[in-house]
C-alpha cells in the first residue's frame, strides 16, 4: 500500500472554471407560536448568498456565530432545503433532484463535521464508519476490497490502520476527526465542505488537521468550502475569503486583499479584534471595537444588517440594503460607502 | 512589598474511579498588587484546576489539595475554615467562568444576584443595592439598565452575560479578579469589547487580575507577566514581552510557532506539536513534554527539570522587574544541556 | 466552538502510559496510541451485576427461566395427573405445595405454569416489541408530519384504555385461549413501544452522525436500523424487561377470568382462580400460584430497574467505582 507521505504533490493550478456556483442562496427557518403552530416569524439564517467556488481552491467562509455560514454549508449540501436559490454543482442543478439522483451526487460533495465527539457513530468501528459510503454506492465489492479501501484512507490520513476494528471513543479529538475526513474521502469526492472542521480541538492538535487538510488538496486536486470563525487559520489555508454577517456576504476577495485591504467596515472590525500575539503590536495598535450586539436573525434592520453597529453608517444605510459588487477584480463588496 | 498573592507548590488530585489524577503538580508564583498575571495552557493542563484550589471551589472529595499555600494578603487561603472563605470569595476574590449560562442562576433575575452580593459582602439594603446593581451595570457598557436589571439571564446574549458576570464580580470592589477562559465561547468581536472592557476597569480600580486562556493572542494584550502550565506544572514563567521574545521552554516555542499568523509566509505547514498530551493518571516519570519534545535529551526521560531561573531581570533593582523561569534541562538556542 | 473544557477525567482519553510505547511516541505521530476499553454490553453486563436491586432480579428471572426450561425434568408428579385420594393435601414431604381440588401436585403445577407465563410474555413482547418499535421508528424519523400525527394518535387511542380492559375487550372479540391471550396482551402493549421509540429516535435524529450518515449519501432505509435503532435501544431494552413483567400478570389476569389459558392447563392465574374458591379451606392452593406470580412480576421489574441504571451513562460514578 502506498505510503500517503510519499504520493507526488502536484502543484496546485486553481482551476478558472467554477465547479459550484451559488445564486441567491436563501434559507429561512419558521419560528411557530401559539397553539396551532402558526407561523409568525421567520429567522433568516441565509438571506440571498451568491458566489462560486473554483476547482482546487480553497473560499474560506467565515463569521461569527449566528451569520448563517454553517447554514449556508448545509445548504448547499441539501442537507436543509433551500428555502429559493440554485447551487449547481459542475453545472447539475442539485435543488431540484429528486432523492436518488441527489445521494448519487453526494459521491463527489462531502462535508466534514464540526464535533468529533458527535459525528462518528458510538456503535460502529472504524471500519464500518468509513465504509459506510461504499456500502451504499459500491455494493458490488467484496469484504476485502471494503477493508483494504478503509486501510488504504486510514493510513491516508495519518492513522495506523491496525486500529480498523475499534470503537470511536477509544481515540482522540484530533484522531476521530481525522477518521471523519477517510471518511469523507472513501468516494473519491472533488469536493468538501469543511464546517469548523478544527473549532472543537484542542490548539496544538489543529495544526495537525490543517497540516493534513492542505497535503490532501495537493495529493487529491481537492476543492473546499472552509468555514470558521478563526481568522488565523482560514487565512493559513484558504486562497479566497467570503465574510458573511447575518446571513449576507458583505465582502470576497482573496487572502491577501482581505487582510491587507479590507474594505467593508464589518470586515475590517472582525480582522482587528483577532488578538494578536505579538505583545508590543497588540500595545501599540489601534483597535475597532463594535458596540452592542449583532441584532436577531429573526428580525433584522432595514437597510443594511450592519447599520446597528457600523461605526461610519450613513443615512443611506438605514434605508437602502447595500448590494455586492464588485469594486475591483476579484474584491467584492456590500457598502454604499465603498463606491 | 509584599505579594497580593503568594501561591507556594500548589498539589492538587483527583481521586476517580480509574485512579489518581495529578491535576496540579507542584506550582508556585506571585502576583502584586494591580498586576496582570495570565496563565496559558491548554486542556488538561490544570489551569482552571489551580484556580479553583485557590479558593476552594472543588468538592474534597473527589478533588484534594495535596499540598502548598497561597497567601493572599498575608492569609493563606487552603488554610481557611469554609466560613472564612466564604467572606473573602465575591468580595475581596472575584472570579468569572468562561460559560455565564451555567455560573447565573437561571431562574433569577439577574438584578437580584448582584443585588444578593451586595447585601451579604457589603450589607446594603435592597433599594441602596438596586441602586447600586443599576450603576455597576451601566459601569459594564449593559444598555437600558434600569429595564434590564429584571430580565433573566436567558434573554441576554452571551457577551451580555459575561458583562453581568464581570458586574457581579465587581460588585464588591474585590482586590483580585480571576477570569477563567471568559472569552473562549463567545465571537472574537465580542471578546475585544470584553477584553477592552476589563482593561478599562483594571486601569480605573487597580485590581490585580488573573486571566486564564489558551489563547496566545489574548494574553500578549492583556497581561504583564505570564505562565505557561503543562500537565499541571508551569513549565515557563516571565514578563509578556521576555515570554513572546525569548521563549526559553520547548513547549512555549511549539505553541507559539503552530500560530498561522508566525508565518506570514508561503509557509507549505504549520509547525505542529507532535503527539498528545499526557495521562495525569499515569504520568510518565522525567519531564512530562518529554516525550512531544524536539529537544529531548535522556536525562528528560529521567528526571522532571524543576523551575529554575533563566535569565535575571535586566534591573534588578527596579520595581516590578521579573526573572525569567523555565522547567527544562536544554538550552533551546544551543539545544545543548544547561 | 470552544475548546473541551478542562476535566482531568477527560484525559484518560489520550495516549497510553506504558513504557513500551514510548517509542512509538517518540519517534511517531499522535496516531499510534489508543484507550484500552470495553464494548458496550461488556461494560452493561457489569454494571448490571452491581446494581443491587438489578442483580436480585436477574436472580429470580434465571431461576424462572430454569423452572420453565427444566419443568418436566424438576416436576416430581405430571402437573395434570389426577388423585383423587389425594385432595386438597396441605404441604407435605410428598407434595410441597400441597395438592388441589383434583388432587394434582401443586408444586408440578407451577412449574409448568412457568413455561406458560414465561412463553405468553416472550411472544406477546415479540410482538409488541417489534410493531410497536417499528411504528415507533417511523413516526419519529419521518418528515411527513401527517404520517407522524396518524400512527400517534393510533397509538393514542390505544393508550386510552386501561390495559387489561383492554385485553378483555379485545378477547372477547377474538375468543378464548392462550393464542388469542398473547395476541390480545401484545396488541395492547404496542402503544407503549411505538412511544419510546419515538421518543428515542427524536432525539437520536439530530445527532451529527445521522446528519453526517445523510450526508454519505445512506438511504434512509439503512439510517433507520443502522444509526438509529442500536442507539435508541437503550429505553427499549428497559420497556422489553417492564412489559414482561406486565405480560406475566396479564396472562394471570386472562386466565383468571378464564380467558386465557383454558382447563387443564397450569397457569398461575387459572390456580389462583380455582383456589380462590376453596381458600377457607386449603389457602395454599392460591398462596403458591399467588406468590409466583407476585415474584415473576417483581423479578422483571427489578431487572428493568438494574437495566435501566446500567445502560444510563450518568450513573457511570455509582456503579463502576472501584473503591466502593
Amino acid at each position: 500500500m502506498p505510503d500517503s507521505k510519499q504520493m507526488p504533490e502536484r502543484d496546485r493550478t486553481i482551476g478558472k472554471k467554477a465547479l459550484l456556483e451559488v445564486r441567491e442562496l436563501r434559507k429561512y427557518f419558521p419560528i411557530r407560536k401559539g397553539i396551532f403552530g402558526r407561523e409568525t416569524e421567520q429567522v433568516k439564517a441565509v438571506d440571498g448568498v451568491s458566489f462560486d467556488v473554483f476547482e482546487q481552491e480553497t473560499l474560506g467562509l467565515v463569521g461569527e456565530s449566528g451569520c448563517g455560514k454553517s447554514t449556508t454549508g448545509n445548504t448547499i449540501l441539501q442537507l436543509l432545503t433551500p428555502t429559493s436559490g440554485t447551487v449547481r454543482y459542475d453545472g447539475v442543478e442539485l435543488t431540484t433532484l429528486d432523492g436518488k439522483k441527489l445521494r448519487q451526487m453526494r459521491q463527489h460533495i462531502q462535508m466534514i463535521f464540526q464535533n468529533p465527539y458527535a459525528s462518528l457513530n458510538p456503535r460502529l468501528t472504524v471500519s464500518q464508519i468509513v465504509s459506510e459510503p461504499l456500502n451504499t454506492f459500491r455494493p458490488q465489492m467484496s469484504k476485502r476490497e471494503r477493508q483494504e479501501i478503509v486501510q488504504e484512507m486510514l493510513q491516508l490520513v495519518g492513522l495506523n490502520p491496525a486500529f480498523i476494528n475499534r470503537y470511536p471513543h477509544e481515540f482522540s479529538g484530533g484522531q476521530r476527526q481525522r477518521i471523519g475526513i477517510a471518511r469523507a474521502l472513501t468516494l473519491d469526492p472533488a469536493f468538501i465542505v469543511c464546517d469548523e472542521p478544527i473549532a472543537a480541538l484542542d490548539v496544538s492538535i489543529q495544526a495537525q488537521v490543517v497540516n493534513l487538510l492542505r497535503r490532501l488538496q495537493k495529493q487529491l486536486g481537492l476543492t473546499y468550502l472552509f468555514i470558521s470563525h478563526d481568522l488565523s487559520m482560514v487565512r493559513f489555508i484558504s486562497d479566497r475569503i467570503a465574510v458573511m454577517y447575518l446571513g449576507k456576504l458583505v465582502e470576497v476577495a482573496d487572502k491577501d486583499t482581505l487582510y491587507n485591504n479590507a474594505l467593508h467596515p464589518y470586515s475590517q472590525a472582525l480582522l482587528s479584534a483577532v488578538p494578536v500575539a505579538n505583545p508590543k503590536r497588540e500595545r501599540n495598535r489601534q483597535q475597532i471595537i463594535l458596540q452592542g450586539d449583532v441584532p436577531s436573525p429573526a428580525n433584522p434592520p432595514s437597510g443594511c444588517n450592519f447599520n446597528t453597529r457600523c461605526p461610519v453608517a450613513i443615512d443611506r444605510c438605514f434605508v437602502e440594503e447595500p448590494a455586492l459588487r464588485e469594486v475591483e477584480t476579484g474584491h467584492w463588496c456590500a457598502c454604499h460607502l465603498v463606491d | 512589598m509584599a505579594h497580593l498573592l503568594d501561591v507556594e507548590n500548589l498539589q492538587t488530585e483527583f481521586h476517580t474511579s480509574e485512579g489518581v489524577v495529578k491535576a496540579v503538580n507542584g506550582i508556585s508564583y506571585t502576583l502584586e498588587e494591580g498586576g496582570i498575571l495570565g496563565i496559558v495552557g491548554e486542556s488538561g493542563s490544570g489551569k482552571s484546576v489551580s484556580v479553583l484550589s485557590l479558593l476552594k471551589l472543588l468538592p474534597q472529595p473527589p478533588a484534594l489539595i495535596k499540598d502548598g499555600a497561597a497567601t493572599f494578603d498575608g492569609r493563606d487561603l487552603l488554610a481557611m475554615t469554609d466560613k472564612e472563605i466564604r467572606a473573602v470569595r465575591g468580595n475581596e476574590i472575584a472570579i468569572i467562568f468562561q460559560d455565564p449560562m451555567t455560573s447565573l442562576n437561571p431562574i433569577m433575575k439577574i438584578g437580584k444576584q448582584i443585588g444578593e452580593a451586595l447585601e451579604l459582602h457589603m450589607g446594603m439594603n435592597e433599594s441602596d443595592a438596586r441602586q447600586r446593581t443599576i450603576e455597576l451595570l451601566n459601569h459594564v457598557g449593559i444598555p437600558m439598565a434600569e429595564q434590564r436589571i429584571d430580565q433573566y439571564p436567558h434573554q441576554l446574549s452571551g457577551g451580555m452575560r459575561q458583562r453581568v458576570m464581570i458586574a457581579l464580580g465587581l460588585s464588591c470592589n474585590p482586590r483580585l479578579l480571576i477570569a477563567d477562559e471568559p472569552t473562549t465561547a463567545l465571537d472574537v468581536t465580542i471578546q475585544a469589547q470584553i477584553i477592552a472592557l476589563v482593561r478599562g476597569l483594571q486601569e480605573e480600580t487597580g485590581m490585580a487580575v488573573i486571566w486564564i486562556t489558551h489563547d496566545l493572542g489574548v494574553i500578549a494584550g492583556l497581561a504583564d507577566q505570564v505562565i505557561v502550565m503543562y500537565s499541571g506544572y508551569v513549565v515557563e514563567y516571565a514578563a509578556v514581552d521576555d515570554l513572546f521574545e525569548n521563549p526559553r521552554h520547548p513547549y512555549t516555542l511549539g505553541l507559539l510557532s503552530s500560530l498561522p499568523e508566525m508565518g506570514d509566509d508561503e509557509t507549505e505547514e504549520l509547525q505542529t506539536i507532535r503527539g498528545t498530551p499526557p495521562d495525569l493518571i499515569n504520568l510518565p516519570p522525567g519531564c512530562p513534554f518529554a516525550p512531544r519534545c524536539d529537544y529531548v535529551i535522556e536525562r528528560c526521560l529521567a528526571e522532571n527539570p524543576p523551575l529554575t531561573t533563566v535569565q535575571n531581570p535586566a534591573d534588578p533593582g527596579v520595581e516590578g522587574q521579573t526573572a525569567h523561569l523555565a522547567a527544562c534541562w536544554v538550552n533551546v538556542d544551543t539545544g545543548q544541556a544547561r | 466552538m470552544n475548546t473541551k473544557p478542562p476535566s482531568p477525567t477527560t484525559l484518560s482519553d489520550a495516549s497510553a502510559s506504558e513504557a513500551s510505547k514510548f517509542e512509538g511516541i517518540l519517534n511517531g505521530s499522535d496516531a499510534q496510541e489508543l484507550v484500552e476499553s470495553q464494548g458496550f454490553w461488556r461494560t452493561t453486563w457489569r454494571r448490571l451485576l452491581r446494581h443491587p436491586v438489578g442483580r436480585i432480579g436477574l436472580v429470580i428471572v434465571v431461576i424462572l427461566v430454569i423452572m420453565a426450561l427444566f419443568a418436566p425434568l424438576l416436576s416430581p408428579y405430571d402437573p395434570n395427573a389426577i388423585d383423587f385420594t389425594n385432595r386438597f393435601s396441605p404441604p407435605t414431604f410428598a407434595h410441597p405445595m400441597g395438592t388441589d381440588d383434583f388432587g394434582r401436585d401443586t408444586l408440578s403445577r407451577i412449574l409448568y405454569g412457568a413455561r406458560i407465563s414465561l412463553m405468553v410474555g416472550v411472544i406477546a413482547v415479540g410482538i409488541a416489541g417489534s410493531v410497536g418499535t417499528f411504528l415507533g421508528m417511523v413516526s419519529g424519523y419521518t418528515s411527513r408530519r401527517w404520517l407522524d400525527e396518524t400512527i400517534m394518535r393510533g397509538m393514542d387511542i390505544l393508550f386510552a384504555f386501561p390495559a387489561i380492559l383492554l385485553a378483555i375487550a379485545i378477547m372477547a372479540a377474538l375468543g378464548k385461549g392462550v393464542a388469542n391471550a398473547m395476541v390480545a396482551i401484545g396488541l395492547v402493549y404496542i402503544p407503549i413501544f411505538a412511544r419510546i421509540a419515538r421518543g428515542a429516535v427524536l432525539s437520536v435524529r439530530n445527532e451529527e452522525y445521522v446528519k453526517a450518515a445523510r450526508a454519505l449519501g445512506t438511504p434512509s432505509y439503512v439510517i433507520l436500523p443502522r444509526h438509529l435503532l442500536p442507539n435508541a435501544m437503550a429505553p427499549l431494552i428497559v420497556e422489553v424487561s417492564l412489559s414482561l413483567a406486565f405480560a406475566i400478570l396479564a396472562e394471570a389476569a386472562l386466565s383468571f377470568f378464564g380467558l386465557g389459558t383454558q382447563p387443564p392447563d397450569p397457569s398461575w392465574g387459572r390456580m389462583l382462580s380455582e383456589g380462590r374458591a376453596y381458600f377457607q379451606q386449603s389457602f395454599w392452593m392460591a398462596l403458591f400460584p399467588g406468590l409466583a406470580i407476585m415474584f415473576s412480576v417483581m423479578g422483571f421489574n427489578f431487572l428493568g430497574d438494574g437495566l435501566r441504571d446500567a445502560l444510563d451513562p450518568k450513573m457511570k460514578q455509582v456503579l463502576e467505582a472501584k473503591n466502593r
